[in-house]
């Protein structure tokens, strides 16, 4: 097991009134799986993950990521499990704009103060495995939209993390597009046993899943393989 | 890749933005720069007027006036020589150099010369306390304190200064005045016969145009000898900083030298410090304008900076980005600003004091290369002052607020 969500409360006071994001969810993850979570707009998916990241604190409820609790620990330390154990895919790509490709997938590498020679050859062979060698000197503005997923998803393996959250990856991509990014995260969890977690609305990514959460207005309504 | 670099690279993508950035405290800097390249060669032009006059300070007798010190009559006042050792082993600070004369009007053959005995320089420098508060070093701190390095260092080959620099004079030699030379047709390496002893003429004077053409310089203890005023002088020259004599150089003076008269040549050391201090007054004024337009101007590109790229601090963040990395990525950003800044200041502020300053203030202005060094540093301070509070709200953002900003 990898990853395990105990009773998990994420509240949100807006305006006098409570919500409840996140309303006791519970699940578990282990290595190697390819975890869906779909639900409505609003269900609380990308709250789900935020919580994950460490980006936002819970309500109540436990996180328990490689063995360690990771949901009562200092700011520094999330940082530091970000940095090197977690690679990140948002459906807007999040490319640095004034980055080349290369560059942008060099980024956790330069994070974690990995020497310069080591990120060229590392993000080199990162990107001739997505298929984007003879684009590594372009700008993000100069590439397509799958290209783009592409060197987001270079750039969340590049450092070997142990998971990847993504949310909504193929969200901004027409259905080709999102077939080959699709494969290309299956391939990465297979091959690389990188434990992968993504948030989606389509139907068709969903079943990529060999782990699948449902949400619905913050509670797991289904759950299974 | 490096933090360092991603740093470079933003700036270059966004050059325009640098150049609005980098407007105002470049201007800023260059305006310093241009005032005091200007006004420390009109300092030093002023001082070298000053210094032709001899001195900025004059020691005196009670009894005595100026004429006395000019006409040197007979039996003009005199006052102990040992006020020099007084000046020299008090802590008064701002005496850059001083020369005690003797003066008489005596007679050759049947024309009547003026007779001034001189300390050359050797004898004063000996004095270990003379070194340490005299010439030496004095050469920075010398805007108004005239002194024969910094007008060498200007290229400046002042006959009078050559003379006042004359090492030794040794007994039994002396210097004659160009007129007296004339009168007396004296030539250099000959003899002259004063009041029964023989003294060998080392150098004729070249023409001053002052009072000094009409004299003949020896040492002062063979004049003293001659004259029979033993341990006496008719004066003692002071050349004093002018800010200390502002700073109450002369009361400091006046008490440890009792029954004499001291006054400096009034008008044009009180003309000296008013420019000065104007300069500096105008100087400190820019200072702090463009301490806070330069502050806050490039303050103001930062926030704007950093909102532009909230998302992209946001994405670091979540990628494992420290705190303390966006503040390295800001403040190095700054830090490059300032230092450009600095730079392109001095260059402007120098071309345009070296171009504008025979125009303006009628004097060569030559580049100052020691101002480079304090642009930098005022420049990259006041950036980094500028840019420090928007710093702190860019590293204090939420990451996940940021990305969802689509
Ligand atoms: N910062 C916030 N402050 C207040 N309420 C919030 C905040 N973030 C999310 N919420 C609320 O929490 C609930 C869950 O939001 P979340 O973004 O997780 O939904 P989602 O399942 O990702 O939806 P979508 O499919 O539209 O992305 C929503 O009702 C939302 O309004
Ligand atoms: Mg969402």
């Amino acid at each position: 097991m990898i990853l395990q969500g105990e009773n998990i409360l994420k509240q949100y006071h807006h305006k006098g009134e409570t919500i409840n994001a996140l309303d006791h969810v519970s699940f578990k993850v282990n290595k190697g799986d390819f975890v869906t979570v779909t639900g409505p707009s609003g269900s609380g998916k990308s709250t789900l993950l935020l919580a994950l990241f460490g980006l936002i604190r819970l309500t109540s409820g436990n996180i328990i990521f490689d063995g360690k609790r990771i949901d009562n620990i200092g700011d520094r330390q999330l940082t530091d499990i970000r940095k090197k154990s977690i690679g990140y895919i948002l459906q807007s790509f999040a490319l640095i704009p004034y980055l080349t490709t290369i560059q942008n997938v060099m980024i956790p590498l330069a994070l974690e103060k990995i020497p310069g020679k080591e990120q060229a050859k590392r993000a080199r062979e990162i990107l001739d495995y997505v298929g984007l060698s003879d684009r590594m000197e372009h700008l993000p503005r100069e590439l397509s939209a799958g290209q783009q997923q592409r060197i987001a998803i270079a750039r969340s393996i590049i450092h070997r993390p142990q998971i990847i959250m993504a949310d909504e990856p193929t969200g901004n991509l027409d259905p080709t597009l999102s077939l080959e990014i699709l494969e290309f995260l299956k391939k990465i969890n297979r091959e690389n046993k990188i434990t992968i977690i993504m948030v989606t609305h389509s139907s068709v990514a969903a079943g990529y899943g060999t782990m699948k959460l449902h949400l619905n207005e913050g509670k797991i309504v289904t759950s299974g393989n | 890749m490096t933090i360092l670099k991603l740093v470079f690279i933003e700036l270059w993508k966004r050059k325009s933005q640098l150049i609005t950035g980098l407007l105002a405290i470049t201007l800023g800097i260059a305006v310093i720069v241009a005032i005091q390249s200007v006004s420390v060669v009109s300092e030093q032009n002023v001082a070298r007027n000053l210094d032709n006059l001899g001195a900025n300070i004059l020691v005196l007798p009670q009894g005595a006036s100026i004429d006395d010190y000019y006409t040197s009559d007979i039996d003009a006042p005199t006052l102990p020589m040992d006020y020099v050792e007084r000046i020299l082993t008090s802590t008064i600070a701002g005496v850059d150099n001083m020369s005690p004369k003797l003066t008489r009007r005596v007679k050759v053959g049947d024309q009547s010369v003026v007779l001034t005995g001189i300390l050359p320089k050797s004898e004063i420098a000996s004095k270990p306390l003379w070194q340490s508060s005299g010439l030496l070093g004095a050469e920075l701190k010398t805007a108004c304190a005239p002194s024969q390095s910094a007008n060498k260092s200007h290229g400046l080959e002042d006959e009078k200064l050559k003379r006042k620099a004359i090492d030794t004079l040794n007994s039994k030699d002396c210097l004659a005045g160009s007129q007296v030379a004339k009168r007396l047709k004296l030539s250099a390496n000959g003899r002259i016969n004063i009041m029964g002893k023989e003294f060998n003429i080392v150098k004729i004077l070249p023409e001053t145009g002052t009072v000094d053409d009409d004299r003949i310089f020896a040492n002062l203890r063979d004049v003293q000898q001659l004259l029979g005023i033993e341990n006496q002088v008719s004066a003692i020259e002071i050349m004093g900083c002018c800010n200390a004599i502002s700073e109450g150089l002369l009361g400091k003076l006046r008490n440890i030298l009792p029954d004499t008269r001291i006054t400096t040549i009034g008008q044009i050391v009180s003309t000296q410090i008013e420019t000065n201090q104007l300069m500096k007054k105008i100087t400190l004024i820019m200072l702090i304008i463009i301490f806070f337009v330069g502050g806050i101007s490039i303050g103001n590109y930062i926030w704007a900076n950093v909102n532009e790229r909230k998302r992209e601090i946001g994405i670091l963040r979540m990628m494992g980005a420290e705190r303390s990395t966006i503040y390295k990525m800001f403040l190095l950003k700054a830090l490059i600003l300032g230092v450009a800044g600095g730079i392109l200041g001095y260059l402007l502020g120098t071309l345009a004091g070296v171009i504008l300053g025979p125009y303006l203030a009628g004097i060569v202005v030559k580049p100052v290369y020691i101002y480079l060094l304090w642009s930098v540093l005022l420049s990259v301070t006041i950036s980094l002052a500028g840019s420090l509070f928007p710093t702190y709200l860019a590293a204090k953002f939420d990451p996940h607020t940021n990305l969802q900003e689509d």
